[in-house]
């Protein structure tokens, strides 16, 4: 046997950076940090906003769970999206595209990673809150990515419903049950989704099209997108206030939401009137910052509010 | 004499970066482990409560 190893050529005979595995933090990549920080935020609001004494043990390891969970979709997401990975600039230097780390390594962590995130929730929390992380672990590894994605310009609308979904795991977690609160706040996510998304994809519209993605810039094209940001933006100016309308968003919240959406409708029209150069690229690439931040203070509010006992009611 | 390894005739020894990057993940899985033995013992503190040294024997 060792003749036919032999006369390999040397090359044949040196073990891959595939065999020998990529780094930690190549791992730790496919897990998409930067999403992890934002659904560990949106979830603690979701338990937060639900009034509920819980042991603050296994909130933290409920949170956890759920950080690991998304990480997993994330992770089987750049599986099975690297061959497109590899063709955008954005998403070509990722582990798997790069060559750092074998498709079946990440399908494998991202399996392990999926199965142990539920198991433990469930055991820690309870089956409702393990049932709807696997839930959203499924429908953004699956519905989204290995369908909607390469299907329907309506992607991101459709598959935003799974980085919608940590508030109202996080309330399932404490709580025992779904409530109108972190059904708001999925509305919320839900609604913000596309003009977020979208403001990124007119800038980016060349690349999805060279990886063969029908986003909506491409199928529809840039001005009936932006036509639809400014009408996402419009729908989430009330949604973003629902939660003082039911009284769990109090006067900060209320006045962030107010300036924060008219922020966001500013923006879209800024979008909406931009449309050739480095205007149009300075209107999307605002559009999809201020989003961010957007998000960011009006589930600060909450928390605040809710977590750090500054509740004012502005309705009685 | 030292004993040697049995080896795959078509495998060669790691470089030093290779050996160097094969020992961080299995200092990571081990942290980890370690983690989920912590998690699994603290929770079962955290829902048990002090009953867990008071059940019937």
């Amino acid at each position: 046997m060792t003749s036919l190893s032999n006369s390999l050529p040397a090359d044949a005979r040196t073990p891959s950076l595939h065999q020998v595995g990529g780094e930690v933090s190549d791992f730790f990549a496919l897990l998409k940090p930067r999403v992890m920080v934002l659904v560990i935020f949106t979830a603690l609001v979701g338990m937060v906003v639900s009034h509920v004494h819980v042991q603050p043990v296994i909130a933290t390891i409920s949170l956890l769970m759920i950080a690991v969970g998304a990480g997993a979709s994330g992770c089987l997401n750049m599986w099975w999206d690297a061959d497109i990975d590899a063709v955008m600039t954005r998403t070509a230097k990722r582990p798997i595209p790069d060559g750092r780390i074998a498709p079946g390594e990440a399908l494998a962590f991202g399996l392990v990673l999926s199965a142990g995130s539920v198991m433990v929730l469930g055991l820690a929390a309870n089956w409702l809150a393990a049932g709807l992380l696997a839930f959203t672990i499924v429908f953004y590894a699956v519905i989204y990515s290995m369908w909607l994605k390469r299907a329907t310009p309506q992607n991101i609308v459709i598959g935003g419903a799974a980085g919608a979904l940590p508030p109202i795991i996080g309330q399932a977690a404490v709580s025992g049950s779904v409530g109108i609160e972190s059904i708001v706040l999925f509305l919320i996510i839900f609604i913000w989704t596309p003009p977020h998304f979208w403001a990124l994809a007119l800038i980016k519209s060349g690349e999805y099209a060279k990886a063969g993605i029908p986003m909506m810039p491409n199928v529809a094209g840039p001005q009936s997108t932006r036509r639809q940001i400014v009408g996402y933006s419009l729908l989430l100016f009330p949604i973003g206030l629902a939660p003082v309308a039911l009284g769990f968003g109090g006067l900060l919240y209320a006045v962030t939401g107010v300036i924060g959406g008219l922020g966001m409708l500013a923006f879209s029209l800024q979008v909406f009137r931009q449309r050739e150069g480095e205007g149009e690229k300075r209107a999307a690439l605002g559009m999809f910052g201020f989003s961010i931040l957007y998000l960011f203070l009006l589930f600060s509010a909450l928390l605040a509010e809710q977590g750090l006992g500054l509740f004012r009611a502005v309705l009685s | 004499m030292s004993p040697v390894p049995d080896q795959d005739p078509g495998s060669r020894a790691l470089t030093p970066d290779e050996t160097q990057r094969r020992r961080k993940r299995s200092i990571a899985i081990a942290l980890v482990l370690g983690a989920l033995v912590a998690i699994f013992y603290v929770l079962t503190i955290a829902k048990l409560g002090p009953q867990i040294m008071s059940r019937p024997l």
